[in-house]
């Protein structure tokens, strides 16, 4: 049985051994919670996280259905099978929780997310970021004459892409969404 | 009247106390304060709910699951806003880890001044969200009924819990359109209470060719109602399965009851945690794998099948692998397995049963429960055990307790009958429970033998409740086991921690006689064992509430005891297997 791979805070040292028939490898979901867009709902989902000691990587929140007042929480998180299925249970335990469905078990979703890229240079790097963006498809949504604003959008992967690229050539400033997904399908 | 709808206008105060009694609430425990005024007034004009004064809010939260735990129904505590509402954390936390239902109202400064650091303001929802099951702040009187009644559903509804109602004070002076329950919209929240049948199917097969079963139930028996403790033993006796519970699910099974093994875990019987380790077959009912109960979770039962009937989806899987799980109430559950069962012709594996009781019946010669009683220095064991003798035939005995070695030899020494008989703090140990909880047990029932069963350090908690319980002439029965120690606390300091008593005796101790009459109640106090059975008959005559100093050994370690990072088969019996028994690895354990 070899260690659990936990982050920081969880119980792998103590000697509760709380999960030693689970397999211990860490998987990455993505999970849409649909609740009721009411105040504090978005605490609920945060604190369970938090207080549980569950990992948040990318967290949006918007309302869905305004006649409804329903709300899309999309969370991607990281933990063992029997973590994953923790969070599940317990995101479904909470009452203005109306739905939970894990997008990485229903099969491969699409997800996107937004960015922008501030970009700072001049002459031969602000032409070779002008390239880039258009090999990625970025607009420019705001320009100075040593600056841009680039707007992208597309999987996580594409965006960190695209940061790596612009970060010799003069990034100095990044906003990001998190990410959005949906199951493919007629579903 | 509401030019729209024709309805009459109510205030929100007036709509609260509408909405409790539409509610059937007879009962409220609370203490009145700025911001919940104008409720205080519409219960003084009406007499169809009494009101319980308590003497701090703790105290309100622990007596309304004390009335909700004796009789099933949600108990209601009513408490200011700021300081109100954070004595009640501990009430709600208590409940939470316990699933007892109760709804907890609390005023809150007007919705104009929150935010603005305004006398006796504090975030309610905010600091109670992680410690209820849900929780409201009701900005507008028209929401107010609505909320009052999903508030009920919620915590009577799935697996139960405390739920908070937040009203700021001009929403309770404002006029709105009162709805009574039937008339609002159903809830999306509704738990599923029927198992999934092939599931059944599947724990049906496991009882018919088990060779080593047993039952290991929890508190979910008895919060699913009296049918489920029916069930379960219609079930016990159909099988002839062994049966041991948890410290909340004593009583759903008779201790009398010839299959009955006695409590699991850190402080179970030799039996019961043999039988939990040896099993082939486990059947957890309405229990949730807490680390009290199995010790070192890679030695826990390891050649078992486990088969767990839980409502809540989250204790599934969430400690122990379950090889058959079954999403359910456990009353619907028992009651489909018990008729496929019966259907399929009450098979099971006669000679192997027989072979797993006759081991089961060696385990019991160890006679884990044993002590001497000698010489003029009380045991503590011996007292417990002379207060169920004089106590078992009263039909109508409620126990309650507060927490450390006192619960655990009441838990033991005690035999419970009944569901809903036994009010304990399990899941968060909440020293100062029992006396407050024990008062609404018996406001619940008045005609109950209601008994306390305490440790010193635990009582002075929560002991300005002596002046609710005689003010409103409550004859609960304080009986202290006064040994002057913190003695949960003390056995781990000897065991663990090199006999350096940190901190853990009780000095400056008040004269406990003197106490209650200074309260205006009954104090006796007793040393000697010849004469504790005269003492706890004078206690049990006297017609009111009486604290009851009994004086025992100082140093009396509560035993068995599956100590920290061990399995079920490592137990201790006694004194003389205590030296070096926890590593370092187990010593960080709780």
């Amino acid at each position: 049985m070899s260690p659990l791979k936990l982050k920081k805070g969880s119980t792998s040292h103590s000697a509760y051994n709380l999960r030693p028939t689970f397999s211990d490898v860490s998987e990455r979901h993505t999970i849409a919670v649909i609740v009721d867009n009411e105040a504090g709902v978005l605490a609920r989902v945060i604190g369970l996280f938090s207080g549980r000691g569950y990992n948040i990587e990318s967290l949006t929140v918007a309302e869905v259905d305004h006649e409804g007042h329903l709300s899309r929480i999309t969370v991607v998180t990281t933990g063992t099978p029997q973590v994953i299925e923790q969070i599940k249970a317990q995101l479904g335990r909470i009452v203005p929780v109306h739905d939970v469905r894990d997008l990485t078990v229903e099969g491969k979703a699409v997800e996107r997310e937004l960015a922008l890229f501030k970009v700072q240079g001049t002459g031969d790097k602000r032409i070779e970021a002008l390239r880039l963006a258009e090999i990625f498809r970025a607009n420019v949504v705001d320009s100075t004459l040593d600056s841009f604003v680039f707007e992208i959008t597309g999987d996580v992967g594409k965006i960190d892409a695209f940061a790596d690229l612009m970060r010799p050539i003069g990034l100095v400033e990044m906003a990001r969404t998190g990410v959005a997904a949906l199951s493919r399908g007629n579903q | 009247m509401n030019k729209q709808t024709g309805a009459r206008q109510i205030t929100g105060a007036q709509m609260v106390v509408k909405a409790l009694k539409d509610q059937g609430v007879d009962t409220v425990f609370g203490y009145p304060g700025g911001a919940v005024l104008p409720i205080y007034d519409e219960i003084f004009q009406q007499n169809d709910i009494r009101h319980f004064l308590v003497r701090h809010e703790q105290a309100a939260v622990h007596a309304a699951e004390g009335y909700a735990r004796s009789t099933g129904k949600p108990g209601v505590a009513l408490v200011t806003s700021g300081p109100g509402a954070t004595n009640a954390v501990t009430g709600l936390t208590d409940a939470l880890m316990d699933s007892i239902p109760i709804v907890v109202l609390t005023g809150q400064v007007p919705t104009f001044m929150i935010g603005s650091d305004a006398f006796q303001e504090a975030d309610t929802v905010g600091i109670t969200r992680p410690c209820t099951k849900h929780n409201w702040l009701v900005k507008d009187t028209d929401a107010l009924p609505r909320v009052i009644h999903e508030a009920f559903h919620v915590a009577t509804s799935g697996r139960p819990g405390p739920v908070l109602i937040d009203i700021p004070k001009d929403v309770q002076f404002a006029s709105g359109t009162y709805v009574g329950p039937k008339q609002v919209e159903t809830s999306h929240y509704q738990p599923r209470l029927k198992g999934d049948i092939e599931a059944i199917e599947h724990l049906v097969e496991l009882i018919e060719t088990a060779e080593r079963p047993i039952f290991y139930t929890g508190g979910g028996v008895i919060n699913s109602g009296r049918a489920a403790s029916q069930l379960l033993r219609e079930l016990v006796e159909a099988t002839g399965f062994p049966i041991t519970s948890t410290l909340m699910g004593l009583g759903a099974y008779p201790a009398s009851g010839k299959h009955w093994l006695g409590m699991l875990g850190m402080h179970g019987l030799y039996e019961a945690n043999m039988a939990m380790h040896d099993c082939d077959l486990m059947i957890n009912i309405g229990a949730r794998f807490d680390d009290r109960i199995t010790g070192r979770i890679d030695a826990f039962s390891p050649k078992s099948q486990k088969v767990h009937i839980d409502i809540d989806p989250s204790s599934i899987n969430k400690v122990v692998k379950t090889d058959v799980p079954i999403l359910g109430d456990v009353a619907h559950v028992l009651e489909d397995a018990l008729r496929l069962w019966k259907a399929r012709g009450r098979k099971v594996n006669t000679a192997k049963l027989q072979k797993w009781w006759s081991q089961i019946e060696q385990w019991k010669t160890v006679k884990c429960l044993s002590y001497k009683q000698e010489g003029k220095i009380i045991r503590p064991q011996y007292a417990v055990e002379r207060l169920e003798a004089l106590t078992k035939d009263h039909p109508n005995r409620f126990i309650c307790t507060e927490v450390g070695q006192h619960q655990m030899w009441a838990a033991q020494y005690m035999g419970f009958e009944d569901p809903n008989r036994w009010m304990t703090s399990g899941g968060l140990g909440t020293m100062g429970y029992g006396q407050p909880a024990a008062m609404g047990v018996q406001v619940a029932h008045p005609d109950g033998l209601v008994i306390n069963v305490a440790g010193e350090a635990s009582w002075l908690m929560n002991m300005q409740e002596m002046g609710t319980m005689v003010q409103y002439r409550l004859p609960v029965k304080q009986f202290i086991l006064n040994n002057e120690r913190l003695g949960m606390v003390r056995q781990w300091q000897e065991l663990l921690h090199g006999e350096r008593y940190s901190s853990s005796w009780s000095e400056a101790l008040p004269d406990f006689v003197k106490l209650a009459e200074a309260f205006g109640a009954k104090g006796i106090v007793c040393s000697d064992p010849d004469d504790l059975d005269d003492a706890i008959r004078e206690m049990l005559a006297h017609d009111g509430p009486v604290i009851f100093d009994c004086l025992v050994a100082k140093h009396e370690n509560c035993f068995p005891m599956i100590p920290s990072g061990k399995a079920h088969n490592e137990m201790l019996l006694g004194e003389a297997e205590t030296q070096g028994v926890i590593d370092a690895k187990g010593s960080v354990l709780v």
